[in-house]
């Protein structure tokens, strides 16, 4: 019977060599280890044996069966990492095809940077006004200390739909607006669409957008606007953004101030990118016209504020490098998929 | 504005080179667009002498030229097509390797032959200078440029200095607000005030001849509310000539063409002084008078332009006895101007009112130098200066002779404006510490005095009213860039209102969809209306309109946003884009009877064609309800539009193939996929699909609100079952009874599929659902899944529709 277990033992670990597959070793498994296998047929045939030689036996016969299990059991593993092995070469790809892109829209440059300047203000505390863009005379001009025949008006070619409606040249009506319904402090934005009756051209367009900011309050200085602007370009344009004031007229402003960004491509020293100024013109500003202040019922001597607009196109061309303002609102796919 | 920098020089020694000046005066507010060195394109031309002529050997037309160009060594050989050169002449040579300009632009010249003979360079005539005969008049247009003795004839020396065309112009941008500036004399004063330099200029003073200028002239205003001030004064015994180099290069570097004497001096005060003048023959003054009146209704005159325009009431002239002879402050009469005979010349010089001139001018769509000037508002006093220069330059250049009294009319000394100088309030309100003296210094300089506690504008600045003019004043000498930069005090809380960000959400929902988002023109042609077919008595063909639009396809606000999303289809396929899927958030623009101001309703427009993969109806309608998804709106339903659907662009979708969304008893969106005749008119020769939805009243009823529901404890059971019924019934209406037959086990119904054909009856169709229950109370049994879906099955059975 010993000879018997270690034949079934050795002949085992051979057949278990010769296993290729899963279901070979699940046979092979019932054949010796199985209720009807041949260790089970060597146990039921134990009664047979004297009372010294069955414990013998016995240990021998669970020692073989555990053998045989532990063989069974590690070809097992061996198997599952061949077929694994093999599974995952014969899966295997040609990485470089192309992609399956999901569809995802993308934002219009205009409002991708507009969202960028209002996130900006947010975090200085301005809130966001809008206002109606068909606009009357008085808010677009009179209120802003430009009444009609004010050489001024010659500056903003004006579309009207009557003498008294007019389409607003510039998103300033809003701070009337503002200043008529909100006590001081104010500080907002006012973002939107302006038109002036300019031919469409590369630098051009009838309709643009604005962002008028105004801050009105007790004790505001022209040093704060100063040192807002620079906070803005700064978090616009990064810590080495540089801008300069430079004395203008706006009738609704005075001391009134043209800002401009130096040139990121020469620092200054002029290149064809600003047309050998070495700085880019970017915005308009200055202090709240004291007559604007008093017409909006704000006393001008307690309260003093400042204006300023960016013009949104400009701001959006010079962040992309677009040389055309016309692509802006032609809205080709070519175009728009870029941003 | 236009400045000849050798002018300049005449007032004022700024003492740095063109590069500090134009940025020192940018920086006091006068802004330099750009400056350019007069004949900068001229290289290697020079002043040489024809020693020798002789005809060409070869050519009957051209000549062989010995020219003497101050070299040494030899004379230069030079072949000529000319004809009016001669032996001795002084003329311009462009040298081997020079630049000149030909048909303006320019080009290089070098040695070659010429029909065989050495041509070692070219004589140039005035053109190719840059230069034409109103410069050099005693010069021929068809000929080389003879130098006359105003020219400098230093054998060798380069042609611009030597006839005087190497002046310095810079053009500035001068503000409304400042007309004072649009001078010679204007910008020497701002240039004084920004580099600290010494200022002069003299009081002009003439001699005259003995006469009483009332005897030749009669003036009378006749509304002095539009005219503050006229002045007229004779000149007799006129010599009508070209007037002296000095003064046409001068005129020249500012852009004005020399004509005469007599007009040039006109020109040459009002840039000097700033001031229009105008210069009338007397012969066609009729009765000596000059009246200062509105014209009467339907009076005409022919301008100096050549161009008969009609004047109304409201306009300023100027009128002799019978007739208009000049329109106030814009432009004179044809018959009125100087010519080559006249003989006695009526001076002007008025102040007249800047609105009426601005109004007069821009109805009569001409817009002077003369009008520019006055529109701004020009103060009275300085007419008689200018007078005063005019009459001294006439005898200076020796043409004509002025008689020593002046006929003026309407004029009143105004006392000067004057503001408090509070030095603190100046500081305070710039943030700035700047020392009251070095403020009293800077306002000195600008011309302003100060005076018991006052500043006391100069005359000439009209634009002075309140402390903060002065603050400007005080701050642009100082310098805004010397101003300390401050961060606004205070706390102040700011977020977007919850229209901002409703707006914010929904796009990015339709980002998310695929869609690219567009900006479109607010206005558009009236003829798109009918693009989209719109019913010709649609109420939004009711448009707020443009009284002056750029043109036809720009003339109205839009009241519909389909046409905008349609161009951008239309554009894009004809670009030969494969695909293009846009939205864009925008306006609408509805009058409203009674309002002055119209409604301006936010919309989301919606556009897709795709010919690179299959998008159709449900693919629209997948955003439209990602769309809603996104708002929140939970109870809303799909239909076809009916007759009285509140959306008239319906008209523009197919009819079988177009959705209105309902929700809270509104219609909020339309959409579909365009009708084949709309396509057409937009050229689109593919399906294409849009849509709108109106986010006002989306955002009325949106909700932001969400809760928890607790995860199911107990599995689901799935039963599908196919239904017949007729063809034309909306599967929505299955769907309905089916969720109301159900009651609360019955979590989704699924539909999966449709079906007409073979085995049902035609006519009908077949629809398949997949129904998933639950219950929150245990496992469902079989027996609580049958007993839902027989209730199903009878309600079905009542509606006609029939379980397969």
């Amino acid at each position: 019977m010993k000879e018997q277990l270690k034949n079934i033992e050795a002949r085992a670990k051979e057949e278990l060599s010769k296993v290729s597959d899963p279901r070979q070793l699940e046979e092979l498994r019932v054949k010796f280890l199985g209720k009807k296998g041949e260790i089970t047929a060597i146990l039921k045939q134990m009664g047979k044996l004297s009372a010294e030689e069955r414990p013998v036996i016995g240990q021998l016969a669970n020692s073989v069966r555990a053998d045989i299990e532990s063989a069974i059991s590690e070809k097992q593993a061996q198997l599952k990492s061949v077929m694994a092995e093999k599974r995952l070469k014969a899966e295997t790809i040609d990485v470089t095809l192309p992609g399956k892109t999901p569809k995802i829209g993308r934002p219009h440059p205009l409002n991708a940077v507009l969202a960028e300047v209002e996130d900006v203000f947010l975090g200085m505390g301005f809130d966001i006004v809008e206002g109606p863009e068909v606009e009357t005379d008085y808010y677009c001009f009179e209120a802003l200390n430009m009444p009609k025949h004010h050489p001024a008006r010659d500056t903003q070619d004006t579309f009207y739909i009557n003498e008294n409606v007019l389409l607003r040249t510039q998103t300033s009506s809003v701070q009337i607006r503002a200043m008529e319904n909100m006590k001081p402090p104010i500080r907002i934005i006012s973002p939107g669409r302006v038109y002036r009756s300019d031919a469409v051209d590369a630098t051009h367009s009838p309709l643009f957008h604005q962002i008028e900011g105004l801050v009105i309050d007790k004790g505001v200085t022209m040093a704060d606007l100063k040192g807002t602007l620079e906070l803005l370009m700064k978090r616009l344009y990064g810590d080495e953004a540089k801008i300069r004031l430079r004395p203008h007229h706006f009738p609704y402003t005075e001391p009134s101030a043209e800002v401009d960004l130096m040139c990121f491509n020469c620092h200054g020293e002029g290149c064809s990118m600003c047309k050998q100024e070495g700085w880019v013109e970017l915005l308009g500003s200055g202090m709240v016209h004291p007559k604007v202040l008093e017409g909006c019922g704000i006393d001008p001597e307690v309260y003093s504020g400042f204006a300023f607009g960016i013009g949104l196109e400009r701001l959006t061309m010079g962040r992309y490098s677009i040389n055309d303002m016309r692509l802006l609102y032609e809205n080709d796919m070519r175009f728009l998929e870029q941003f | 504005m236009d400045l000849s920098m050798r002018w300049l020089a005449d007032y004022v020694d700024c003492g740095c080179d063109i590069k500090d000046f134009v940025a020192g005066m940018t920086m006091s507010g006068s802004k330099v667009e750009c400056y350019e060195q007069e004949g900068d394109y001229l290289s290697n031309v020079v002043v040489g002498r024809v020693e020798e002529i002789e005809r060409h050997p070869d050519s009957d037309h051209m000549f062989t030229c010995q020219v003497n160009v101050g070299e040494e060594e030899e004379l230069v050989q030079i072949v000529t097509g000319a004809q009016n050169v001669n032996k001795g002449d002084y003329v311009p040579v462009a040298k081997h390797k020079s630049t000149v300009l030909h048909e303006g632009k320019p080009v290089k010249i070098t040695k070659g032959k010429l029909r065989g003979v050495a041509s070692n360079g070219m004589l140039c005539s005035l053109s190719e200078l840059g230069l034409t005969t109103h410069d050099f008049p005693y010069a021929i247009e068809d000929g080389i440029f003879i130098l006359g003795d105003d020219c400098d004839k230093t054998l060798g020396m380069d042609i611009r200095e030597a006839i005087g065309f190497n002046d310095t112009k810079v053009e500035f941008e001068i503000t409304s607000n400042r007309p004072d500036c649009m001078s010679v004399i204007g910008l020497a004063r701002e240039a004084h005030a920004t580099f600290n330099v010494p200022f002069t200029v003299k009081e002009p003073t003439f001699k005259g001849i003995d006469g009483n200028v009332r005897d030749y002239l009669k003036v009378k205003i006749h509304n002095t509310d539009l005219c503050k001030r006229y002045i007229g004064a004779i000149v007799k015994n006129v010599k009508i000539e070209p007037s002296p180099r000095w003064m046409r290069e001068r005129l020249r570097a500012c852009g004005v063409r020399p004509i005469n004497n007599l007009v040039d001096i006109t020109n040459f005060v009002m840039l000097e002084y700033g001031r229009p003048m105008h210069a009338f023959d007397l012969r066609y003054v009729e009765g000596g008078e000059i009246n200062v009146r509105n014209a009467k209704a339907g009076e005409k005159i022919t301008t100096l332009d050549g161009v008969e325009r009609e004047l109304s009431e409201e306009m300023l002239v100027i009128a002799d006895a019978v007739k208009p002879v000049a329109v106030a402050g814009v432009m004179g009469g044809e018959y009125s101007g100087i010519m080559d005979d006249t003989n006695t010349v009526v001076f002007e010089s008025a102040c007249f009112d800047g609105a009426s001139v601005r109004t007069t001018a821009k109805k009569l769509g001409m817009r002077t130098d003369a009008s520019s000037r006055y529109e701004k508002g020009l103060d009275p006093h300085e007419c008689y200066e200018a007078l005063m220069r005019a009459c001294q330059l006439v005898e200076e250049l020796g043409a004509g002779e002025v008689i020593n009294t002046l006929a003026e009319e309407n004029y009143q000394d105004e006392t000067p404006k004057s503001v408090e100088f509070d030095p603190k309030w100046i500081n305070g309100f710039l943030g700035a510490d700047i020392p009251e003296e070095d403020m009293k210094e800077y306002l000195t300089r600008l011309g302003f005095r100060l005076e018991n506690g006052r500043v006391i504008a100069p005359w000439y600045r009209i634009d002075i009213e309140c402390k903060a003019d002065i603050a400007e004043e005080v701050a642009r000498i100082y310098g805004y860039n010397n101003l300390p930069s401050t961060i606004i005090r205070g706390v102040a809380q700011a977020k977007r209102t919850s229209k901002q960000n409703f707006e914010r959400s929904i796009k990015n929902a339709v980002l998310a969809s695929g869609l690219n988002e567009v900006t479109t023109f607010s206005f558009i042609s009236p003829k798109y209306f009918d693009k989209i077919k719109l019913p010709a008595d649609s109420k939004l063909r009711n448009t707020v309109t443009i009284t002056n639009p750029l043109g036809e396809d720009t003339g109205v606000m839009r009241t519909t946003i389909i046409p905008s999303i349609c161009e951008v289809l239309a554009r894009n396929y004809s670009y030969r884009n494969p695909e293009c899927h846009i939205f864009e958030m925008g306006n609408e623009y509805i009058p409203v009877e009674g309002e002055v101001l119209p409604i301006e309703p936010l919309r989301l427009g919606i556009g897709v064609y795709d010919t690179t993969e299959a998008f159709d109806f449900y693919n629209l309608k997948g955003i439209v309800e990602a769309v809603m998804e996104k708002a929140g709106v939970k109870e809303y339903e799909f239909a076809r539009p009916s007759e009285d659907c509140s959306f008239d662009e319906r008209h523009a979708f197919h009819p079988g193939r177009c959705a209105v969304v309902k929700a809270g008893g509104e219609e909020i969106a339309i959409f579909g996929e365009l009708h084949p005749d709309v396509l057409e008119n937009y050229g689109i020769d593919t399906r294409a699909y849009a849509g709108k939805i109106n986010m006002n009243e989306l955002m009325k009823l949106s909700s932001s609100e969400k809760t928890y529901k607790p995860l199911p404890k107990f599995p689901a059971t799935t039963r599908d079952i196919s239904v017949v019924c007729d063809q034309q019934l909306p599967v929505a209406e299955i769907e309905k009874t089916i969720r109301s037959a159900a009651g609360q086990i019955l979590e989704k119904v699924s539909l999966f599929d449709v079906y007409t054909g073979e085995q049902i009856e035609s006519g009908k169709k077949s629809v398949s659902y997949s129904l998933s229950m639950r219950s929150h109370e245990g496992t469902l049994t079989d027996e609580q899944a049958d007993n839902a879906m027989n209730k199903i099955v009878k309600a079905l059975e009542e509606t006609g529709v029939y379980r397969r």
